[in-house]
């Protein structure tokens, strides 16, 4: 296992075999994005984060290019020792350009800032893109697990495995009164952010994602959008997670998100049966147009891409739409953005262009299936 | 989402804000968050965050505490908490035991909580100054207390006050 890991290191160093190694990426999906597992009818997927820092080491936004070096040294020195990790690629920031760090983050395996500057960073990725790992994004580590549909407890059983072993082999910094000790006092504690990922058209068609929304801020939950923190509610997906880390424990933490995104399910749910029940033909309209529009248009831009394709996946979703396989609409929704259009097409496009490639994309897709 | 302030461009700047342990949320465009902030670059709403939540209602009394802990750094990366209320980023694991007066009221204000109850290392690094006294020894007591005054870390002073009058009456 050890010898593998070094060979896999050996030819990363081999000129080419970055952008070998994402192209591979491209071929293949996530298990995250298989449309499977408990409530794969509205929840997407699941991810569990923890942050993770050297002790006395400084935090990577006050450590030297030496330092936050060697903090990487130390990590993948570590990882070899431990078999989770037998499988995974290192992608070091230095060896990226912008379209290949977009691509990572497009498939939510690391974060926008993690992009920004290069020195020392990197992002480890398991095979099947369930585990990933950044190093010197704003902690030393940030390890997260992805899984599809609502599996909270699976995630962190993985994560809470692989950050055991990782604790036997490196030296993280915790307090006995305050936990994990994170560069933003926020994360303190278990720095662990539990997250779901939930498909919610039907509480947006009849107006009452507001009043969810505002309950989820009021019980201290975090609701962001598809891309991650900062981003807007896009294609009716909403990403919901705790926000405070300290005091309770994450089996705790994990517990209440899982009760309160049940409560959102069952609210998603009863909206849909209303509105069945209230207006098919209105529905059945507006999801055949939205598959009309898929599979006839030329040009097409992300946003008007993302909006179909969650109507579409409702239909699905109803049984309105059969032979549509969720995966393909997942895929589809990771496949229609900038980088990954690019790296597909093996050049750098302009926005116009991207949006004719993102329409013949989802032409030949879709065209294949309904 | 239009922005709260001009109601007309998209918003773009999501501030979330944590006042008396309600939460309110500002959506603002690019241009409207600019003028609201002429610091505001990445770090937007988190550091102001953050430096509002350390910073208790000046007195009088505040002005001479603030001189000393702008000059009051960490022994281990030099960091200060002002560079912290500025970037609301901590410098390195020791920063916690150096800003522990201040980040425990900080910490209590964040989450709810001062104690964690979760998992720990398998192995444990060498550890970091617990957060709570370890001496119980009332001068040391009487120190810290006078060092929590000065901080302006009135809880953790008031809890210090208490246990150093049940010292000197057990004793």
């Amino acid at each position: 296992m050890l010898r593998n890991c070094a060979i896999a290191f050996a030819l990363w160093n081999r000129e080419g075999k970055a952008d070998m190694e994402l192209k591979d990426l491209i071929s293949h999906t996530g298990e995250w994005l298989k449309g499977s597992g408990p409530s794969s009818g509205t929840v997407m997927s699941t991810r569990v984060r923890l942050a993770r820092n050297f002790a006395q080491t400084p935090f990577p936004n006050r450590a030297s290019k030496k330092q936050r070096q060697d903090i990487l040294e130390s990590v993948e020195k570590a990882i070899t020792k431990i078999e989770y990790f037998k499988d995974s690629t290192v992608f070091r920031m230095n060896d990226l350009d912008d379209v290949d760090k977009e691509f990572l983050v497009e498939r939510h395996l690391m974060s926008h800032e993690h992009a920004a500057t290069s020195e020392g960073k990197a992002v480890i990725v398991s095979a099947e893109e369930v585990l990933s790992v950044m190093v010197n994004e704003e902690d030393h580590l940030r390890i997260q697990v992805m899984h599809s549909g609502l599996n909270l407890f699976e995630a962190w059983k993985i994560i809470s495995t692989i950050d055991d072993r990782l604790s036997e082999e490196l030296n993280f910094a915790f307090s006995p009164v305050w936990g994990y000790l994170t560069s933003c006092p926020t994360n303190t504690g278990t720095a662990m952010r539990g997250s779901v990922m939930l498909h919610l058209p039907a509480l947006v068609m009849t107006k009452q994602i507001n009043k969810v929304l505002t309950a989820i801020s009021k019980l201290n939950f975090a609701s962001r959008g598809f891309y991650g923190e900062g981003t807007q509610a896009i294609g009716n997906f909403y990403q919901i997670s705790n926000q405070g880390s300290l005091g309770h424990s994450e089996e705790d933490i994990l517990q209440n998100i899982n009760g309160l995104i049940r409560q959102v399910i069952e609210q998603e749910e009863q909206a849909r049966q209303a509105l069945v029940v209230q207006n098919k033909p209105l529905l059945e309209d507006k999801i055949f147009r939205s598959l009309g529009i898929l599979k006839n248009a030329y040009i097409m831009s992300s946003q008007e891409a993302v909006e179909l394709l969650s109507m579409i996946r409702l239909g699905a979703e109803l049984k309105i739409l059969t032979n549509l396989d969720v995966q393909i609409l997942n895929e589809l929704m990771i496949m229609i953005q900038p980088a990954h259009l690019q790296k597909i097409d093996g050049n750098r496009l302009s926005p116009a262009a991207r949006d004719i490639k993102r329409a013949n994309l989802i032409r030949k897709k879709l065209g294949e299936v309904v | 989402m239009r922005c709260d302030e001009c109601g007309k461009k998209k918003a773009t700047v999501h501030l979330t804000e944590l006042v008396d342990g309600q939460i309110s949320e500002l959506h603002l465009c690019e241009e409207c968050a600019k003028e609201k902030s002429v610091q505001m670059e990445q770090q937007f709403g988190l550091a102001d965050l953050l430096a509002g939540l350390s910073d208790f209602t000046k007195t009088s009394a505040a002005v001479n505490s603030e001189t000393q802990t702008k000059v009051e750094s960490c022994a281990n990366c030099g960091m200060t908490y002002a560079d912290f209320k500025k970037h609301g980023r901590l410098g390195c694991s020791e920063c916690y035991s150096h800003f522990r007066g201040k980040l425990t009221s900080l910490l209590k204000k964040i989450h709810g909580a001062n104690n964690h109850s979760g998992k720990a290392p398998k192995v444990l690094a060498a550890p970091v100054e617990s957060a709570q006294p370890v001496s119980s020894d009332a001068d040391a007591l009487k120190k810290q207390l006078q060092q929590a005054v000065l901080c302006e870390d009135y809880e953790r002073a008031a809890e210090l006050r208490d246990r150093i009058r049940a010292m000197e009456q057990g004793g």
